[in-house]
């Protein structure tokens, strides 16, 4: 049998607009995966932390405050640190357009804007969570 | 403990009220004339005749240099009140060197980190001729004791302040999460405020106890009312508990409510909320003044219900939410920008939400009459059976022990998480329309261009902080800290001594991580 995909669902920065994050815990939860979600106010340290003791498939970070560009380059950058580099990195929250491609250039593959059904995110996840390690 | 209230995402209504549905209301009792217990109707026998709501525009963003010329323009504009919008770093009583303000100074309000800000932000800014509302809730106290430091530095006395601190920390906990210190001590700050205020600054609101936040993360109508009234219970009887006259404080505290989407829960909530808490103030606190039984309110419109999608239809569903909330009787309101599902708004965004109040109150013809509404037989119903649902909460609150402890052991944040959730799920399942996202859905419609805070913001202010540290008197700010602490283990009113360290310049992180030493951290237990 497949296991189930690992997700590590993380708020990270000062933020405390934690609506989204625990809506989308709870849609993944749903739809079969295994929700790990790490609680308010995060460094990135602590949540690549989390990805690797949890042994995560994915980690969503819920970003509404506008630090995105500081957050998720440094995110990427401890993952390929800690040879975590299959790891699937998506975004939701308050992402300008003019953002996204450079996101998707540090390797952030999924970036999701206010309106996104839970479905496509569900659907992008199982996809794309371990496409390179290719262990189903 | 069950859910006394609907908790589904939309009210069911029957198709037609009439008569049989208010049978049980009594005009004299339940609703009366506005200006007459239990306010119902409204607080003012004018209504808006007497006085028009104000028009307080939130705003705030990047150094004080840049929202000061914000300030400016608004009032140029016609608006009638400030109300200033902290960043995190400043709302979590963080430096901008700290580890966790990367990236977020200035980005989404304005970073005030010392007095010396606080003179850049209102340059120019008479504080005597306007009244300000400042959202800011763990450090509310040192933030307020950095304005009355600039106040008394211009020879402004504290006696013609008008204004607002949001000052509400249970709705933090139970909310938006910016909260510094564990419940208990976090209540403290709160109470102290209220003494020091009736005192010395008797015409601030010292706190807006607030529904905003609560409705943003999910909850709906009723358990808006519901908290945020129960909020407002807990703050009272907090004060009692210090020794503080009811009538001596209860007074100033004001509340600011959500107005959504569904156009007449909207307005029967703000008039509930008003017989409710006339009615708690008299018969549970033996509150004697009346002003003591006012619900007073600010609204903002719903920005968890703007959308990014086709974002022009935002101004019209502000609109919408502004006229509940004027049908409703607010004292003041926040109008939202059309682009704010994908940013800080534009100043053209920002001033078309002004002008969307300015056509309401004077192109309209709503503001001519008071409660125009008063006496439909389906919001009559409504207002009851709003009230109905948040007595309910209030029982159960009650029963755990008051809102402390309901907080405690995580009970509204679980309500609000399962509507949130619910609510989701209604507009998945297309049982909640919202145009432009899930029907009516155009591709490739034509954006907005957005307000880009760059990282300019947290560089200057960076470079203002190692000044500032260069340039004040440490010994003094060593000295007024180390008071700070003592009174604070020692149970002074820490205003005061606030206000001492401010005058020094310290910084608002000095002043909160000096109260973590003594008092600790809160940390959340994550509820999803």
């Amino acid at each position: 049998m497949r296991q189930k995909i690992r997700v590590v669902i993380a708020k990270p920065g000062l933020d405390g607009h934690d609506r989204g994050a625990k809506v989308i815990a709870r849609a993944l939860r749903d739809a079969g995966m295994e929700v790990i979600y790490t609680g308010l106010r995060q460094t990135p340290e602590q949540i690549v932390g989390a990805a690797l003791q949890e042994d995560a498939d994915v980690i969503g970070l819920s970003i509404l405050s506008g630090a995105h560009m500081h957050i998720c380059p440094r995110v990427m950058e401890l993952l390929r640190e800690k040879g975590l580099t299959d790891v699937l990195v998506v975004v939701g929250g308050i992402i300008p357009d003019a953002d996204v491609p450079r996101l998707n250039a540090v390797g952030v593959r999924g970036i999701f804007q206010p309106g996104t059904p839970m479905q496509e995110i569900v659907d992008f996840i199982n996809r794309h969570a371990r496409e390179r390690a290719g262990t189903l | 403990m069950g859910t006394p209230a609907s908790t589904h995402a939309k009210r069911s209504v029957e198709r037609l009220y009439g008569p049989d549905s208010v049978a049980s209301i009594e005009y004299a009792r339940d609703v009366a004339d506005p200006g007459q217990f239990p306010y119902t109707r409204g607080i003012h026998a004018t209504g808006y005749r007497g006085k028009l709501w104000t028009m307080r525009q939130f705003a705030g963003f990047g150094t004080p240099e840049e929202t000061n010329e914000r300030y400016r323009r608004l009032l140029e504009a016609g608006g009638t009140g400030l109300s200033v919008a902290f960043d995190l770093p400043t709302l979590m009583g963080r430096d901008p060197d700290h580890e966790l303000a990367l990236g977020e100074v200035g980005k989404c309000g304005v970073n005030v980190t010392s007095l010396a800000d606080m003179e850049v932000l209102f340059a120019g800014i008479d504080l005597g001729a306007i009244t300000t509302s400042m959202t800011i809730n763990g450090p509310a106290s040192m933030i307020f004791a950095m304005y009355l430091a600039l106040a008394e530095q211009r020879g402004t006395g504290w006696k013609t302040l008008s204004g607002t601190i949001q000052n509400d920390i249970l709705k933090e906990f139970i909310a938006q999460k910016e909260f510094i210190y564990p419940p208990r001590p976090s209540m403290r700050l709160v109470t102290d405020v209220f003494a020091f205020c009736t005192e010395h600054v008797p015409r601030w609101n010292t706190i807006s106890v607030s529904g905003y936040h609560i409705r943003e993360a999910g909850a709906t109508a009723a358990q808006e009312l519901a908290f945020t009234l129960r909020d407002g219970v807990e703050y009272v009887q907090y004060g009692v508990n210090a020794g503080l006259d009811v009538d001596a404080f209860a007074p100033r505290i004001s509340f600011f409510f959500n107005s959504h989407n569904d156009f007449f829960e909207e307005i029967a909530k703000f008039r509930a909320a008003r017989r409710i808490w006339a009615r708690v103030m008299r018969d549970r606190f033996k509150a004697k003044s009346p002003r003591s039984w006012q619900l007073r309110f600010h609204a903002q419109t719903a920005g968890v219900s703007l959308t990014a999608q086709q974002p022009y239809n935002n101004v019209v569903r502000t609109a919408l939410q502004a006229m509940a909330a004027v049908l409703g009787g607010a004292q003041s309101l926040h109008t939202n920008a059309l682009d704010e599902a994908l940013a800080l708004p534009t100043e053209e965004a920002a001033t078309l939400a002004l002008r969307t109040q300015q056509i309401i109150a004077h192109e309209t013809g709503v503001a001519d009459l008071t409660d125009p509404l008063g006496g439909s037989y389906f919001l009559e119903s409504l207002t009851a059976q709003l009230e109905k649902e948040a007595l309910a909460y209030f029982e159960a609150i009650d029963a755990m022990g008051g809102m402390v402890a309901a907080v405690e052991r995580g009970y509204p944040q679980r309500e609000i998480a399962e509507s949130a959730y619910r609510a989701q799920q209604a507009i998945e399942a297309k049982e909640q329309i919202i145009v432009g996202v899930n029907d009516f859905v155009e591709s490739g419609a034509a954006g907005v261009g957005t307000l880009y805070i760059d990282e300019t913001a947290g560089e200057r202010q960076l470079a203002r902080l190692e000044q500032l540290r260069a340039r004040r008197d440490a010994a003094e700010v060593r000295r007024t800290l180390a008071a700070l602490q003592a009174g604070a283990s020692s149970g002074a009113n820490t205003m005061p001594l606030l206000l001492d360290a401010a005058r020094a310049y310290a910084t608002v992180g000095e002043m909160c991580d000096s109260l973590r030493e003594v008092w600790g951290e809160y940390v959340e237990t994550p509820i999803v």
